[in-house]
């Protein structure tokens, strides 16, 4: 067999998002040797994206804010599906990781009076997300990574995981390969973060970039760790969709929370017919109310800031019955609401990227918007306290964890979260690591079996092309498994999966091992495939609507549904079953917040 | 729909220029071409992108011999049929095709000083105002494509400078930190010798192709190197290390 190098931690993290590099530098802060693997160069990683900001309920702009009313709106807007003690640490410690990140060097937008400003964002009562312009991701990142850089730590960039390893039960290393010169890596170590981020990659149209591919995901349930309400799934109300090549990219809610609405082609502002009974008693339902809001927050919000699964059914609808855009979206007007300097104080790169991406002016002229494939709600089933996963020594935090967001994420939900169970993790990780004399084993075969896994692309006798099978499954879950499901079509999606797995085992990749994208594609297939196939099982098992997962052949929400996750896991045949269980259940004290709906 | 017609560096450094036709669609920038010849032509064809957005600065390449992001340069730009040459950074060791290895960068970057900030407010807060927190931002913008790197002659024509010379990246980090309203690290931590700010003769290059525009030589070079004229360079500080002793 191959050689490889090896190298030994007691706490691995894999992924150098917010959530990975929040662990890292938390276990290491616990004294735990502490390796960091990234897929990407080190600051590259998707959190870059994200753009509106990070909700924290530090009462700020308004004093009347606390943690009782972000944890309200995070549960109301994940349509009661969060794990409960998940959404209570979140919005209990969301302020102290904003002022961590203020204490890194992080330079977020003041308030007149020089405290950190909050902006407004859909689902969220009170302006509550601190906020860096539009580029709010990026300071997170960069903040963590240059507070990283001085920590002591072993970043490993460009370097991809492809296989776990265990020693009995329990997870005792990882199998990956330098992107650079394709030689094969072990990493030994005591406990495990998951921090690998989304699988956006699966459909077609998504604001995901390439490292989107749902490894995380597949890694955790090769290892036999239970997922979560994989079928929640969110489709980002707002992506571009022209030119092509930028379909899917994102524009953020902050267009929105800064005044922006929606219009469809007769120029009407169409969220108006859209509000939910759920929703109905805190929405404006004139025009004239929903802009007061903005200003006045004793009135009614504007429905152009429902959640996003509402919004973005709706802007599915508009297109359906007609009244979409010429490109197929819907009208996104910020430029007839605000003054162009506003706009471009508020919102620069998003002024930058329509300007230079599709010849767009956003202070003149309107947007053309549409849904797009954004996050996974569902994930690795989590312990809330340590983000423990079901097997020993696995842990998991940020995107690919579940239950955080329940059947939906309200924005500027996912930067705090990746700070606060990041950290969670990384001190759950090193307690977990400390508990161990030594490392557990890696001398099962497993090693072997990965490392002739990775190899095999360029042994195969096939001629299927990794680029066409990806294309193929993004096709099918787009056509089949998107915003819109039911249940035939799903059961063709799945088909297709199954075909596409059979293929998949064919495929053989030109070139050498050297920088080899298409070698890399290959092998992020199968965790692209596993993961599609367990969102597309919850979906069929999940015979409701809620938050990001809708059925067209079960509308509604069903109280029977709404009481159970569906936990999904990989059998002996590498397929997926799925089963149902019920939610932990909420305090009495934390069930009395609810009791006014 | 139109043809590409491009000329891509293939292989290493004793490698040498692909011609390629690929056809594109209206709205295409350069990086989906160079997709759309991996998926088609050249599966192997090694090119490092993450966001598409120009955010996340990782599809440096020097277009037309240029340095830009490959994914905010739009075809309409180039006249059809005319010759499209895409080559990898110079600046950096070539891995393969469009792919440099950048590991520099992130060597200097452990080199520059960390933020201390001072003590809270009694409140728990720090205060800023948003007037003094517009200087850090605009470095802050900054998405690390190294293009800035890349086009600096002091290291791109002298490599030999790589060993003090933390280049114009950063020199803005630098910057970011000494500007910091709220920073307590000595004044002269930022502006010390090793980081080779008198290497630079601010011929504005990095300035130019900074795809953030970020004003690097006129908001952070030419403050950092009057603030070190200042620390190391005042005659009357420079007569009293002379009587007492000290740094120069």
């Amino acid at each position: 067999m191959a050689d490889y190098e090896t190298h030994e931690y007691d706490v691995l993290v894999i992924g150098a998002g917010g959530a990975g590099l929040r662990a890292a530098v938390e276990a290491s802060a616990q004294g735990a040797t502490t390796g960091l693997v990234c897929k990407s160069l080190l600051g590259k990683a998707h959190t870059v994206m994200a753009e509106g900001g990070m909700a924290a309920a530090m009462g700020n702009v308004w004093p009347e804010d606390n943690w009782q009313v972000h944890f309200r709106d995070t549960m109301r807007g994940g349509k009661m599906l969060n794990n409960w003690r998940m959404a209570q640490i979140h919005a209990q410690e969301s302020p102290d990781r904003v002022a961590e990140l203020e204490e890194w060097g992080a330079l977020f937008d003041r308030t007149d009076d020089g405290r950190i400003s909050q902006r407004d964002f859909g689902g969220h009562r009170y302006a509550r997300l601190a906020h860096i312009g539009d580029r709010t991701g990026l300071e997170m990142i960069r903040t963590l990574q240059q507070h990283a850089v001085h920590r002591g730590l072993d970043v490993y960039q460009e370097c991809t995981v492809n296989r776990l390893v265990k020693d009995g039960d329990r997870v005792s290393g990882a199998v990956a390969y330098w992107r650079e010169s394709g030689k094969p890596l072990l990493f030994r170590a005591k406990a495990i973060v998951l921090a690998t981020g989304g699988l956006g990659k699966i459909w077609s149209i998504t604001s995901n970039s390439w490292e989107g591919t749902g490894d995380g995901h597949a890694l955790a349930m090769y290892a036999g760790a239970e997922m979560i309400d994989m079928e929640c799934v969110q489709f980002h109300p707002t992506g571009m969709v022209w030119p092509p090549s930028v379909r899917g990219i994102l524009v953020t809610e902050g267009v929105r929370g800064d005044g922006g609405t929606l219009r469809n082609s007769t120029g009407k502002r169409f969220m108006f017919e859209y509000i939910p009974p759920m929703f109905a008693s805190e929405t404006a339902d004139t025009e004239a109310e929903a802009d007061q809001w903005y200003n006045d927050k004793t009135v009614r919000r504007t429905p152009d800031l429902l959640p996003r699964d509402e919004v973005a059914r709706a802007i599915n609808a508009e297109v359906k019955a007609g009244r979409g855009s010429p490109h197929g979206g819907v009208f996104l007007d910020i430029a007839t609401r605000r003054d162009s300097e506003y706009i471009q104080r508020r919102l620069p790169s998003m002024y930058h990227q329509f300007k230079q991406l599709a010849g767009v002016d956003i202070t003149a002229e309107p947007m053309e918007v549409g849904p797009t494939a954004h996050y996974a709600m569902g994930g690795v089933r989590v312990d809330p306290e340590t983000q423990a996963s079901s097997v020993p020594g696995l842990f998991a935090a940020g995107e690919v964890a579940g239950g955080m967001h329940g059947s939906n994420r309200l924005g500027g939900n996912s930067l705090s979260d990746l700070v606060v169970f990041g950290r969670r993790a990384g001190l759950g990780a090193a307690e977990y690591a400390a508990g161990l004399d030594e490392l557990p084993a890696t001398d099962g075969g497993e090693v072997d079996e990965a490392l002739a896994r990775i190899r095999a692309p360029f042994e195969g006798e096939g001629k299927e092309n990794p680029y066409t099978l990806h294309r193929a499954l993004q096709d099918s879950m787009q056509e089949k498994v998107g915003i819109i499901r039911t249940e035939s079509e799903m059961l063709e999606a799945l088909d297709d999966i199954a075909e596409l797995k059979e293929r998949a085992a064919n495929v053989t990749v030109e070139g050498n091992v050297q920088y080899n994208p298409g070698w890399h594609l290959a092998l992020d297939l199968e965790h692209l495939l596993t993961s599609a196939e367990a969102i597309t099982k919850g979906a069929l098992e999940r015979k409701e609507s809620r938050g990001g997962h809708t059925r067209e052949d079960f509308p509604g929400p069903s109280d029977e549904f709404g009481k159970v996750n569906v936990v999904g896991t990989l059998n002996e045949e590498g397929t997926v079953d799925v089963r149902q269980e019920p939610l932990p259940e909420m305090p009495a004290e934390l069930q009395r917040l609810f009791e006014e709906d | 729909m139109p043809n590409a017609h491009l000329r891509v560096w293939r292989g290493d450094e004793d490698g040498d220029y692909v011609e390629y036709d690929v056809e594109y669609e209206e709205g295409m920038v350069v990086l989906d071409v160079v997709h759309r010849l991996q998926a088609t032509q050249a599966p192997d064809l090694a090119v490092r992108w993450n966001c598409k957005a120009g955010k996340c600065g990782s599809c440096s390449a020097e277009v037309n011999g240029s340095p830009k992001l490959q994914c905010m340069q739009r075809m309409e730009q180039y006249p059809e049929g005319e010759t499209i040459s895409i080559a990898p950074l110079k600046t950096f060791p070539l891995i393969r095709d469009l792919v440099t290895d950048v590991t520099w960068n992130y060597e200097v970057a452990k080199t520059i000083p960390e933020i201390t900030l001072r003590e809270r407010e009694a409140d728990g807060t720090h205060r800023m105002a948003q007037i003094d927190v517009d200087r850090g931002q605009e470095f802050r913008k900054c998405i690390e494509c190294f293009i800035c790197q890349d086009v600096c002659h002091v290291i791109r024509d002298h490599p030999e400078n790589m060993d003090d010379f933390a280049g114009p990246r950063f020199f803005v980090r630098l910057a970011e930190v000494s500007m910091h309203p709220l920073d307590t690290n000595p004044k002269e931590a930022t502006v010390q010798h090793g980081f080779g700010l008198e290497y630079c003769n601010i011929t504005k290059c990095c300035t130019d192709v900074c795809p953030e525009g970020i004003h690097i030589t006129d908001n952070a070079i030419i403050p950092l190197k009057e603030r070190r004229a200042d620390v190391h360079y005042d005659p009357l500080r420079a007569l009293g290390r002379k009587l007492f002793g000290g740094r120069s």
